[in-house]
């Protein structure tokens, strides 16, 4: 059944193992990068980079704090992304990973509207370019191996599993460690569940997470539209084919007269 | 047939569009070999600007005078409108046939600009937008068809176009009614990323509206310049006829408008000095306030001077929407992280060119076709 990944930002070092695995697995290249007073490299996701770790270092209670986020599509239940694209390029497969498929592909870039965490990237540079994100490695995952990045990791910050034993994990976590970590799952209810998930020792807010996303499945507010359009198709041609029979009937009463 | 061949081809009007044309075509190559980067600033955080903004999403909201007039004169029989219906078809078939061309180069990989014919995803609104787009751009060419059919002295075709006319123009009024609250649709997707000056449930409707009164002030535009410039009478009894139907549509769209600000940022909110407030206000005070206050006195609805300068005002302010909605709303967000949009010189000229087109095409058009051929008789 669906797979999910659970990440515990206390267990993080920072490392980049993660980075690199999937670099390596994807099989991607580099950006030139610049320095920009922080270790974030590169500054944002991009084509090349399914994943990064986002270095926060900030003051709470008087203490400095460090903290280190790894970033990448979090596999919505329900994603945005796949329910906007005209020609199903991209899909939420039943084993959790949502994919994409270059050959199905127009390009039109709305998946990339559509994502409320920014995520799908385009290769702008090229003359024949792909929507690329983080594939939740579906290739490994199909043959029942965790993605590179899980398994890179030295300190088991992801725990990898079935959507239900994740989701227990998590809470567990919270119960039995008091005062360990803030009282929230990112991403149990975000944009109406994704299959990545966050547990966290410091607030989110401060982590640059947006905690300002929908709670309900974003592919429902478009769908209650569509929806509508057989019920429209029928009521305008009822409603134009008795117009045009009433204004016949006047005008050639008129003639008449 | 004086009247038709009294227009000059190649004024400096002329050939000035045709210059932009020129440099678009070759920006438009370079972007077919170099790619969307290349050529526009368009980014990550950015995936759609000036392009969809303006090119597809305004140009399609200005066509709808299209299905508006072929509805009135064919389906409600308002033989009034006879002597613009052809003219504002034809302009429709421009109008769409340029979105057209600008979304397949605005899409990354514009030779598979026909795969949603064959890959259907029932759950998207693009694809039901591009669906409709073909739909309703073949609708377009068979309504104007007569046109080239009369050219090419094929009588028999056009006699044929002519039977099955009302059944085709009902399903253009369908499509097109379908396919502008579509474009409206399309951003119910982004309800936090898209300012709630903007968001809201209804945003397919308000696209609707607001494109009914934009499309009315087109064609009423087109009008009085084809009128002015071709020498023919404009009959001022089609033009505040016009005028009252855009007066009606901007009731309708100012009320929705206000409710949905209320419901949502609040009335207060607009004057809270934020780039969205300004932006929201500019558009409407340019768009719906100046041009309802002018709509609503009979006089100014029955003097072409007052109608010329309405539609200005609202073809400017429903444009600023669109961009509004493409590009302004959606910028706090999209910005948060130090991403910025602003187009190249080269949108910019891609974009004049898109104009230059359809104002050529409908210059041509109007002289070797005919498209006023009430205003002929007149002769
Ligand atoms: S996070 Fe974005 S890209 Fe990933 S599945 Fe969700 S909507 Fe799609
Ligand atoms: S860019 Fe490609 S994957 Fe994204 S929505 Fe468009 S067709 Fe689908
Ligand atoms: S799941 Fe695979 S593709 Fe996604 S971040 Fe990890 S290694 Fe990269």
């Amino acid at each position: 059944m669906a797979k999910s990944v659970l990440i515990d930002l206390t267990h993080c070092i920072g490392c980049r193992g993660c980075q690199i695995a999937c670099k390596e697995w994807n099989e991607r290249s580099v950006k030139k990068t610049t320095m920009n007073g922080n270790f974030t490299n590169p500054k944002e996701l991009n084509s090349e980079c399914f994943t990064h770790i986002r270095y926060v270092e900030q003051e709470l209670n008087g203490a400095p704090v460090w903290s280190f986020v790894k970033n990448q599509c979090l596999h919505c239940k329900n994603p945005a992304c796949a329910s906007v694209c005209p020609v199903a390029a991209l899909k939420k497969t039943k084993e959790g990973p949502v994919t994409y498929d270059f050959s199905r592909c127009i390009g039109c870039r709305y998946c990339m509207l559509a994502c409320p965490f920014y995520i799908p990237k385009y290769e702008w540079e090229k003359a024949l370019p792909w929507i690329r994100k983080c594939t939740f490695c579906s290739d490994r995952v199909s043959a029942d191996i965790v993605p590179a990045c899980v398994k890179v990791c030295p300190t088991n910050t992801m725990f990898y599993g079935e959507y239900n034993d994740v989701v227990k994990e998590a809470n567990n976590r919270i119960t039995k460690n008091p005062g360990k970590y803030v009282n929230h799952i990112y991403g149990k209810d975000e944009a109406g569940g994704t299959s990545w998930m966050y547990i966290s020792g410091v607030p989110f807010e401060t982590l640059g997470f947006n905690m300002d996303i929908p709670k309900q499945e974003l592919p429902d507010l478009t769908w209650a539209y569509i929806r509508k359009i057989p019920a429209v198709i029928g009521v305008v041609l009822a409603a134009g084919a008795v117009a045009w029979a009433i204004t016949r009937r006047n005008k050639n009463m008129d003639k008449e007269e | 047939m004086k009247s038709q061949h009294e227009i000059k081809m190649w004024t400096p009007t002329t050939l000035l569009l045709l210059l932009f044309m020129a440099a678009g075509l070759v920006i438009i190559i370079y972007r077919l070999m170099a790619g969307l980067g290349a050529v526009t600033n368009l980014n990550d955080r950015f995936p759609w600007g000036l392009w969809i903004g303006l090119d597809v999403l305004g140009g399609v909201a200005m066509a709808a005078g299209g299905f508006l007039v072929a509805g009135a004169v064919y389906i409600l029989n308002m033989k009034k409108y006879k002597p613009i219906a052809r003219a504002a078809i034809l302009n429709a078939f421009f109008g769409y046939l340029l979105a057209a061309i600008a979304i397949s180069l605005d899409i990354g990989v514009p030779y598979r600009i026909w795969h949603p014919i064959i890959m259907w995803q029932i759950h998207s609104i693009m694809w039901v937008v591009a669906i409709h787009v073909v739909l309703y751009t073949s609708t377009l060419a068979t309504e104007s068809s007569p046109m080239f059919f009369e050219k090419l002295r094929m009588e028999w075709a056009a006699n044929v176009v002519h039977k099955i006319l009302v059944p085709v123009v009902l399903f253009g009024v369908l499509l097109s009614l379908l396919h502008q609250s579509s474009l409206g649709a399309v951003y119910l997707i982004v309800p936090k990323k898209l300012s709630s000056f903007w968001y809201n449930s209804q945003l397919p409707t308000l696209f609707l509206a607001s494109a009914i009164m934009m499309g009315l002030s087109m064609v009423s535009l087109e009008t009085i310049i084809s009128g002015k410039a071709f020498k023919h009478n404009i009959d001022i009894g089609i033009l505040s006829g016009l005028a009252r139907g855009t007066m009606i549509a901007a009731i309708v769209y100012l009320a929705m408008k206000l409710w949905f600000l209320a419901k949502g940022p609040g009335i207060s909110a607009l004057f809270n000095g934020t780039m969205e407030a300004n932006m929201y206000l500019l558009e409407m005070i340019i768009g719906v306030i100046i041009p309802l206050f002018l709509l609503l006195m009979k006089n100014a609805r029955e003097n072409i001077t007052s109608i010329f300068l309405i539609n200005i005002l609202v073809i400017s302010g429903i444009l600023l929407n669109r961009l509004n909605v493409a590009i302004f709303g959606l910028y706090r967000d999209a910005s948060a992280r130090g991403a910025s949009y602003f187009p190249t010189w080269m949108e910019f000229v891609v974009t004049l060119a898109f104009i230059s087109f359809a104002i050529f095409g409908f210059k041509l058009s109007a002289k070797y076709l005919r498209v006023f051929p009430e205003a002929e008789a007149q002769h």
